[in-house]
């Protein structure tokens, strides 16, 4: 296996994983901009796949083809309401905003298992019919090394992403919206005083994320669980929370940490069959990703800059 | 009539309720009878001694892990990461209850001393990094998670066994199980650590609130710039509070691993004790007894409701949703406030 093998077969499994990653942590970029924790991406994420999965199986004969692109849609929509809850406890109830995520993860799983197993009398769906499926790229995946490593057999989801952390970099720097939702996370009272609606911007950014979760978890279900159970999402919201922090709270860096989660996840995936990597145990790739978010907390890799009111209520008034 | 602390205490007690009857509206809306729901709870977590042995089994963790978080929030930390405390010092327990062969006196003590330090060392990883660095907890002991979850799975695999996938059991000298309690209780798998897990709630009462340590770790907790005018150390206050919290984690992982189970097999997903841990914490207001009787109210809900899909035909994941309610409205404790507060006006 030369060096071009191994790399075709890493990067398109690598964005393959890295997709609903980038998804979720771009919504955690929105929310904790604008200065709300958001530890509830899990449940977020949750929601979307069960949102994507059901809707999936129940429309798959009336959309055909269209189908995983309509259940995506739905699932942003459900679990952008779904997240107004978080948004409600911790923007106007002053809720300890990680505590009101912790509960979001719990009412998630607790909602989606029940109505699962109210809905097909089983503790998980049957597999989708109608999934996404890899494709080649028109004309681009003929072009020699580089086709075959980022043009075929790639999920267009994965482009999705992509692009999607570009457009969220242009609306939070480059345009008037961005820069209201930012200020208002670094210092909700200069930001009012400006007469910048404080819990307006808030309660958009953590619909945003939740949108963005749920999208996350829809395409995670949609590419790669293919059903919903109680164990479909198990930890890929936290580690887009720590492709948020590792990105330092920027979407591109966020996409980057997503994309290296990613390639760490294929690694232990196809890693059995690359020389150097088989010797090592399965175990150190698994826990990368941990070990290296608390290396660049720990200012090894560069010291991560949280939103200045992050994580405080922000009550009229208060000095 | 309302003060602050009574106030303090309506606000759980509330929040239950209101956790409560929305489980009721949820069931109305699907179709099933609130009182046959109830009442299948309450008969599979009472209704023979079993049931009652089963109960007391799963409330034991969820006093040390309620524990756990709780004393970190009392110090101003707060401890997501009991998760993976309770996983390594599941795995030491087990490590030790196999690998030794020792007087009883000597190994069960042992054992859960094993299983407190190891959950401490995970602790004071965080700990100092907080200490240290000004690194955020929540982060760090969210990453810790994982890194036990592989970790311990990896160790049970390839140290402790040759490819299994479970631990064999510990030896009768590391267990706590008890053929007379489980007599008792139809063999359950109810075990002495209910004593254990007791007593320590009883610890942690005394530390905080008797021990002039325990004054420093709070008195940290609450004003870190105060405490450091007053002379005490912000960063050694923090680590010994994290490793402490961390330990009260690592012996909910014993009280599994010696008592209920009485041996590790690699996990899937987590054990959820800890993350339960936050929301018996929450509920019992911080406090060694709020936690004891809150880890009472999960116990018998999560016990309870294995009988719901038999006695009612409601899924058990109900509970889930009502427990997940509960927190929300703790959290939200300003709306109660509130309205208390409104309603005290009123009467007036």
């Amino acid at each position: 296996m030369n060096l071009f093998d191994i790399l075709q077969s890493i990067i398109p499994q690598a964005l393959f994983f890295a997709a609903p990653l980038i998804f979720t942590a771009l919504g955690g970029v929105l929310s904790e901009r604008s200065g709300v924790i958001n530890i509830g991406l899990e449940g977020l994420m949750v929601m979307g796949a069960f949102v994507g999965i059901v809707f999936n199986l129940t429309f798959a004969d009336v959309l055909g083809s269209w189908t995983p692109w309509v259940s995506i849609l739905a699932a942003m929509v459900v679990s952008a309401v779904f997240a107004l809850t978080h948004a409600v406890a911790s923007i106007t109830l002053r809720a300890d905003q990680v505590v009101s995520g912790v509960a979001i993860n719990f009412l998630a799983l607790g909602i989606g298992v029940f109505l699962t197993k109210q809905w097909y009398d089983k503790g998980q769906t049957d597999m989708v019919s109608r999934p996404f499926y890899t494709n080649d790229v028109w004309l681009l995946s003929d072009i020699p090394i580089i086709g075959p490593m980022f043009f075929s057999r790639m999920y267009t989801t994965s482009y999705l992403a992509i692009i999607l952390a570009f457009v969220v970099w242009f609306v939070l720097f480059k345009t008037s919206f961005g820069l209201r939702l930012r200020s208002v996370g670094e210092h909700p009272m200069a930001a009012d005083t400006n007469g910048i609606n404080v819990y307006g911007m808030r309660y958009v950014a953590v619909m945003m994320s939740g949108a963005l979760g749920g999208l996350g978890g829809a395409v995670f279900a949609l590419t790669i669980a293919m059903n919903f159970s109680q164990s479909t999402i198990v930890g890929q919201g936290f580690m887009a929370l720590a492709a948020v922090i590792f990105g330092k709270w920027h979407p591109l860096g966020a996409m980057g940490a997503a994309i290296f989660f990613g390639f760490a996840q294929s690694l232990s995936v196809v890693g059995s069959g690359i020389p150097l990597l088989a010797d090592v145990p399965q175990v150190f790739l698994l826990i990368a990703p941990y070990v290296l978010t608390i290396l660049a907390l720990a200012g090894f890799i560069g010291r991560a800059e949280a939103p200045k009111s992050l994580g405080e209520a922000y009550v009229k008034g208060s000095r | 009539m309302f003060t602050n602390r009574t106030i303090n205490i309506l606000i759980p007690i509330i929040s239950v309720i209101l956790g409560l009857l929305s489980g009721a509206i949820i069931m109305l809306v699907f179709g099933y009878n609130p009182v046959a729901g109830y009442g299948a709870l309450w008969e599979g977590a009472f209704g023979d001694s079993y049931f009652f042995g089963e109960t007391i089994r799963m409330v034991t963790p969820y006093i040390l892990s309620g524990l756990a978080v709780a004393f970190a929030l009392r110090t101003g930390l707060l401890n997501i990461g009991v998760e993976g405390q309770v996983f390594v010092g599941w795995l030491a327990s087990v490590w030790v209850g196999v690998a030794f062969d020792l007087p009883m006196a000597i190994h069960l003590p042992l054992a859960i001393i094993a299983a407190a330090a190891a959950g401490a060392f995970w602790g004071f990883i965080p700990g100092i990094l907080k200490a240290k660095l000004g690194v955020h907890e929540v982060i760090v002991t969210i990453m810790m998670n994982y890194i036990a979850l592989y970790t311990t799975n990896a160790i049970v695999r390839h140290v402790i066994t040759d490819g299994e996938d479970q631990t064999e059991n510990i030896a009768d000298s590391a267990s706590l199980a008890s053929t007379w309690l489980a007599e008792m209780t139809f063999y359950s798998r109810m075990h002495y650590g209910i004593l254990i897990a007791l007593f320590m709630a009883l610890v942690m009462w005394f530390i905080l609130n008797k021990t002039s340590r325990g004054f420093e770790l709070r008195s940290v907790g609450y004003n870190p710039f105060a405490s450091n005018y007053a002379g005490m150390s912000v960063s050694k206050n923090i680590i010994l509070a994290m490793m402490i919290s961390g330990a009260f984690a690592g012996l909910a992982g014993a009280m599994e691993g010696l008592g209920t189970y009485g041996y590790l097999a690699s996990k899937s997903g987590f054990t959820n004790i800890g993350f339960e841990g936050i929301a018996v914490a929450l509920l019992g207001a911080n406090t060694a007894l709020g936690v004891v009787l809150a880890a009472f109210l999960f116990g018998i809900l999560k016990i309870g409701a294995l009988n719901m899909p038999t006695g009612a035909g409601v899924p058990t994941e109900l509970v889930e949703i009502v427990i997940a309610l509960i927190i929300f409205f703790v959290a939200s404790s300003y709306m109660i406030r509130w309205f208390i507060l409104r309603f005290k006006k009123e009467g007036k």
